[in-house]
């Protein structure tokens, strides 16, 4: 049964892929792959809030539904950042962060 | 050792394993596809606490919709071959401390914790409660954040087309 598995299990993986997101998100220079890792965290957290969902308000579907507007709002912000990545690339020719600076006075 | 710890063990190893080759990887088209995995893991532990609606939502949404439109944008603006250079060693260290050290104190926070973790029921919502819900607007009804929603899809949909489209030569 799904009992012999503790909630803080499911915590601790997810964690664990938050704080990987993060190291991704400071180790990346391309703007993609900054992008997945913002996903990962997304991720992650989503995980969190469907296992308290059914462990600890197993009649309810708050979690749930949070799940399925985040994961939405992640389609939203993907689409726009994919966006404006495909505008800085014609701008600049390529789409590393350190090397699009030109708004920097 | 029964089927829901042995299913548990593989999906969270093959998140953590996917996780970091995802940020690791220096091909960029590798990392999407690590990243694909990663997802398909997660709608498996949807599909393990018995959410499986949600997990079908995973598995179409974020595997076949973001990751295809990642893959669309990195076949766009990189060459294929294209190895990343390798990252500083000091970057790296500073930022494996502070990921560490967040991810440590989290952890002994989470575990300290001790929550009472006895599953009531483990049934699975039926279509018909999901719907009705999504749509009611009385007590555990979500009606205005699906509005909320649909806009900010209509709106995401307008800028990102006004965003990408090409500047007319002046």
């Amino acid at each position: 049964m799904l009992s012999e598995i503790p909630l803080s299990y499911f915590l601790v993986v997810s964690t664990l892929m938050f704080f990987i997101g993060i190291y991704g998100f400071l180790t990346r220079k391309n703007l993609i792959t900054i992008l997945m890792a913002v996903e990962l965290i997304l991720n992650s957290v989503n995980i969190n809030f469907v296992a308290f969902n059914r462990y600890l308000f197993p009649n309810q579907l708050e979690g749930h539904f949070f799940s399925l507007f985040i994961i939405a709002v992640a389609a939203a912000e993907a689409a726009v950042a994919i966006a404006i990545i495909i505008s800085v690339y014609r701008r600049y020719s390529n789409i590393d962060v350190e090397r699009v600076d030109t708004m920097k006075y | 050792m029964s089927i829901h710890e042995l299913m548990f063990y593989v999906f969270s190893g093959m998140i953590l394993l996917f996780s970091v080759l995802t940020v690791t990887s220096r091909r960029i088209l590798r990392a999407a596809v690590y990243l694909l995995f990663v997802l398909v893991s997660t709608a498996g532990i949807y599909f393990m606490l018995n959410y499986q609606f949600l997990a079908a939502v995973q598995l179409t949404l974020y595997a076949g919709g973001i990751v295809v439109l990642i893959i669309f944008s990195i076949l766009l603006t990189s060459h294929i071959s294209q190895k990343f250079e390798p990252i500083g060693i000091k970057k790296m260290v500073f930022s494996a401390l502070a990921v560490a050290a967040g991810a440590v104190l989290t952890i002994m926070t989470v575990v300290g914790y001790g929550f009472d973790s006895t599953v009531i029921t483990s049934e699975n919502p039926d279509m018909e409660t999901i719907g009705l819900s999504l749509l009611s607007y009385g007590k555990n009804g979500y009606v205005l954040p699906f509005e909320v929603i649909s806009i900010l899809l209509l709106a995401a949909m307008v800028a990102s087309i006004v965003i990408a489209k090409k500047e007319k030569s002046q």
